[in-house]
């Protein structure tokens, strides 16, 4: 008799082993191209290396080289190498050998980790492209050798093999350095490429320092921005918000908590012992009951209570968001641009997911005029350089009337024209992707909502910075005027007429009717002091009193005030009575410990005068003082409110 | 000349460039911005005199000041050019539109970069004055075109003789060249025998038309435009008009650069409508080619571009354009029709017909339907 279909269908079923699977899902993995697969290579290279630097808490400092190993053949040597902490030798095999492994179920916390397929991966591509096994050198410390593999999986058991291992000198204190040879197709100067990659990789890690070696032996050197390693990010538990039935379950059965009360305040992100008791209330579930006993229906009704309590939004200083500094310092160092302007949004939550959205726009220098602006979009510290038009920062740039803010754009919607690159960057403990090539992030309206107000306030910066330059240009037009056209109308008028030059300060106090505030900066190096110096011209036809405010920075030490200034506190003010027309005033000031970029634009007012009069300095509004104040304060009101959070529960 | 010998009329231009000159000083001394104010020159700004049957400028004024850049730059080259061209009167020397643009090289910050700034300068003066460019010793470095036909011109020439040359006997086949002067005081008509003056757009009308001897069988005195007409050749179609009460016809190609042609000559050009009243024709009647001409006779046509329907459209919001062709027939219609019709042709066009189809037939067709001819 014959065998059973069923069987015969089995039999086949084990077969597909794990090299059929990585064939059929090459594009859901990366390595749907050539080119494609080069990059995807390096990408989980190094995010994995920045990862564990940044476990380890060391500045990374990581190499990459692609070689061609034949003229004629389309194969690459890959080496990364990082001076991270190394992996011990009894993890090299499951993470380099192993499909899948390593995702911790429960962590919830920022990484990059949760960005790839993982490193084994493109172990298995290059495998299967070029039947070269993978050879991994790791050192752990500094007095101990370092351990070198040669690696393959079991494609058939998804396992790893090692063919050879060895312990060799290394001359560094901790690292790893993975070589492998694959199948791929180098290619230069293409937004999706590995230069493009490793370039936005520096940007939104200014803390790293990155060396890339390409093909033809160009040697590029990214160089970091910042000794300051970025703000370790923390795992923490589940929201309420966003608990899905099977998630509640599984972790009810899970628990060491002996009461569904203590379970709530013990597994869950937020939940006080009162908002327990409230949600144990709504819910009709006995708060004393055994959690692993909570069937489908109270799970249910557990879940609709969630709802209705209004439970703390969960803690958000487990995120690592770059700091607009530094996303400045990162755009700066890349980019050459007339200016930058840059917004963080403070953290915010969809689903129970904490999230935090920062933005950037560099605009003007050599960037084309006529062309669409340039959107960079990253997550969680990594590029996203596929899927730009399925991602919801695109369509959040989409949707945001640019023309209100100086830049082209048909019918006020779509991608922008102008010289601009838009820079978005979302952090998140789950970042929610469209798909699983995790190359754009689904469009979530809470998510989409905080990079539109991220992405209004840098262009209303922009716009500021726009109209500062116009009215600069209206101004050098007006000092051409003054300076050189109407004396020579006065020349040569009376030249005709046979007549006296006529005196004309008068009229071009009328011309400029301006109050003109110019600005420098200084740094001495040495004393790390910045030495601020303004210039006030009073071009109207009449005195005036002017009351001057340059806003310092509050934790900076000023000094050398010149004149004497009416207050200091965080804001020098000076009050000038009656600067006569067309007469100057000098005013000066120093900074002192403060590094030369984190002070490089004055912030100057002037209260009491005609906001039309002004040039090169704002009109002083204390409303959005005193706001802007506020909110520079609110991250620390987070984590007095988290800290207020009961720690144990208090009938046990 | 001398400076003793200078005529009534100059003085009157020098007073008044130097009343310009003394607004900006004046306005200085009391610290006023120096400011001037013109009629906006555009086609919103024109109106109809009901007194000189033209179109002139009307009431909207722009004011140049001080307070902007260009503004600034127009006043000190005002003030550049007043000196320059009193010089001019004193030293009784005279000098080309582009010659002065040339001599402001020498005036460093108020030099001109460009001829048509200085030939614009130009017409605000003329404006700001109510003189005209001939006052200020300027003429233009082109002369006009030609005219073909049984009349005698008695033309004051260089040596300052008076020479009478008949404009069909005297002259060779490219006819008698129109001077860039053609006042009384250069130009008297002593004699002629013709019925009506026909003005041509192109060349090679004016030479058909010669070659047909049209002059002769239809007793006309042959205009040749050369395009946009010049100055000279404007005002000359108008004294002859006026003077030998001759009726005007004008001969064009049929597209909207043809017909803002007809209307320089006989409702007055809008760069020009400070002196409509001494440019322009307003009996002159426009005798094709029509948009209706290209359906009636069938002529063979070129597509219009994107220029010629733009142009054609602002014909439509151009007050000149508001009244008849001739008869009861709308300019409105005609360039609707046209608009429609995607197409335009060539006066020379008529040649599908055979060479003397223009003169034998076309031409005493049309002058007869606006009764020029019986």
């Amino acid at each position: 008799m014959a065998t059973p279909i069923a069987e015969e269908l089995a039999k086949k079923q084990k077969e597909i082993s794990v090299a059929e699977f990585f064939e059929r899902n090459k594009q859901i993995l990366g390595f749907d191209s050539l080119t494609r697969a080069v990059l995807t290579s390096v990408k989980e290279g190094v995010d994995n290396a920045l990862d564990a630097c940044e476990e380890a808490d060391i500045l990374p400092d990581i190499f990459v080289s692609i070689q061609k190993v034949e003229k004629t053949r389309d194969e690459y040597t890959i080496v990364i190498e990082d001076n991270g902490p190394g992996i011990v030798k009894d993890q090299i095999p499951p993470i380099f050998g192993k499909l899948l492994y390593g995702s911790r179920f429960y962590a919830i916390r920022q990484s990059r980790g949760q960005q790839g397929i993982g490193i084994s991966a493109v172990v298995m591509y290059a495998q299967l492209t070029t039947g070269r096994p993978t050879k991994i050198t790791s050192k752990i410390s500094e007095d101990r050798p370092a351990y070198q593999a040669d690696l393959i999986i079991d494609t058939k058991k998804n396992k790893p093999e090692i063919l050879r291992e060895d312990t060799l000198h290394w001359d560094k204190k901790s690292g790893t350095k993975i070589e492998l040879i694959i199948h791929g197709r180098y290619v230069k100067e293409k937004r999706q490429s590995v230069f493009e990659y490793l370039r936005s990789t520096a940007i939104v890690n200014p803390h790293a320092r990155i060396i890339l070696i390409e093909p033809d032996n160009t040697k590029t050197v990214f160089e970091r921005a910042t000794e300051k390693m970025p703000k370790p990010t923390v795992e923490i538990k589940p929201h309420p918000e966003g608990t899905e039935l099977g998630t509640i379950l599984k972790m009810g059965r899970a628990t060491e908590s002996y009461k569904l009360l203590s379970f709530l305040v013990n597994e869950f992100s937020r939940v006080t012992t009162e908002k327990a008791r409230e949600i144990c209330a709504r819910a009709n579930v006995d708060e004393d009951m055994r959690p692993q006993d909570i069937n489908r229906e109270q799970a249910n009704r557990l879940l609709n209570a969630f709802k209705l309590v209004k439970i703390m939004t969960p803690p958000t200083d487990c995120l690592s968001p770059i700091g607009e500094t530094l996303v400045k310092k990162g755009l700066k160092k890349e980019m050459k641009a007339d200016f930058i302007v840059t917004s963080t949004r403070p953290p915010s939550v969809y689903s129970g997911n904490p999230f935090q959205v920062e933005a950037g726009i560099v605009y003007g220098g050599e960037l084309p005029k006529e062309e669409n602006i340039q959107i960079m979009r990253f997550g969680n510290r990594v590029p996203l350089l596929y899927q730009q038009g399925g991602c919801v920062i695109t369509h959040a740039i989409e949707n945001i009337d640019w023309r209100r803010y100086g830049l082209e754009q048909r019918g006020g919607t779509g991608i922008p024209v102008g010289p601009a690159i838009v820079s978005v960057h979302v952090a998140s403990t789950k970042i929610p992707f469209t798909s699983e090539s995790k190359e754009a992030i689904a469009d979530i309206s809470e998510i989409q909502m905080e990079i539109q107000l991220a992405m209004r306030e840098c262009a209303r910066k922009m716009l500021s910075h726009l109209r500062k330059q116009q009215k600069l240009a209206k101004m050098k037009e007006k000092e051409e005027i003054i300076r050189k056209v109407l004396p020579l109308i006065a020349e040569k008028s009376a030249d005709v007429l046979n007549k006296p030059v006529p005196p004309i300060a008068q009229v071009i106090a009328k011309i400029m009717n301006s109050i003109i505030i110019e600005d420098s900066i200084g740094y001495d190096e040495k004393s790390k002091t910045h030495k601020v110096k303004i210039e006030i011209t009073n071009y109207t036809p009449h005195a005036k009193k002017i009351m001057l405010k340059a806003v310092v920075p509050s934790d900076a030490k000023i000094q050398n005030i010149n004149p004497k200034p009416e207050s200091t506190d965080h804001v020098i003010t000076w009050d000038m009575q009656g600067i006569p027309s067309t007469e100057k005033r000098a005013l000066e000031f120093e900074i002192l410990g403060l590094d030369k970029d984190d002070y490089d634009e004055n912030e100057l007012y002037v209260d009491g005068i005609d906001p039309e009069l002004l040039s090169g300095a704002d009109a002083w509004d204390q409303e959005a003082f005193e706001e802007k104040s506020k909110m520079v304060e609110e991250p620390e009101e987070t984590k007095e409110n988290e800290n207020k959070k009961p720690e144990k529960e208090e009938e046990e | 000349m001398t400076k003793e010998e200078k005529t009534g009329r100059q003085k009157e231009t020098i007073k008044k460039l130097e009343g310009i000159a003394s607004d900006v000083y004046e306005k200085l001394v009391k610290t006023q911005i120096p400011s001037v104010s013109l009629p906006v020159r555009t086609k919103s700004n024109i109106v109809f005199s009901e007194e000189h049957g033209v179109w002139k400028y009307g009431d909207i004024t722009g004011t140049r000041t001080a307070k902007t850049l260009d503004g600034a730059y127009m006043l000190l080259r005002t003030m550049y050019t007043i000196d320059f061209i009193r010089n001019q009167i004193n030293t009784a020397k005279s000098s080309t539109l582009r010659e002065m643009y040339y001599i402001s090289e020498g005036w460093e910050l108020a030099k001109f970069h460009a001829q048509q700034e200085s030939d614009h300068l130009i017409e605000d003066m003329e404006i700001m004055t109510k003189l005209m460019r001939e006052d200020f010793k300027l003429r233009p470095e082109e002369n006009g075109a030609s005219i073909i036909g049984n009349m005698t011109i008695e033309e004051v020439v260089r040596t300052g003789a008076t020479r009478k040359i008949n404009c069909r006997d005297d002259i060779g086949d490219a006819g008698y060249t129109i001077p860039y002067n053609v006042e009384k005081e250069k130009i008297k008509f002593k004699d002629w025998d013709a019925d009506f003056i026909i003005a041509i757009e192109t060349g090679g009308m004016f030479d058909r038309l010669s070659e047909n001897r049209f002059d002769e069988k239809s007793r006309a005195i042959l205009v040749h435009l050369k395009g946009q007409p010049a100055r000279c050749t404007r005002r000359l179609i108008k004294r002859i008009s006026e003077e030998c009460k001759l009726p005007v016809v004008v001969f064009t190609d049929g597209d909207p650069w043809s017909y803002r042609i007809f209307a320089s000559v006989a409702y007055g050009a809008i760069k020009t409508a400070h002196i409509s009243e001494y440019l322009a024709t307003p009996s002159a009647s426009f005798i094709g080619i029509l948009p209706s001409d290209i359906e009636n006779y069938k002529l063979p046509t070129d597509k219009l571009s994107e220029q010629d329907i733009n142009a054609l459209k602002s014909e439509l919001s151009d007050p000149r354009f508001k009244g008849n062709v001739y008869g009861n027939s709308p300019w409105e219609d005609e360039i609707k029709l046209q608009l429609e019709l995607k197409k335009k042709s060539e006066q020379q066009a008529l040649a599908k017909y055979g060479l003397d189809y223009v003169t034998d037939t076309y031409l005493p067709e049309k002058l007869s339907q606006i009764g020029v001819i019986k």
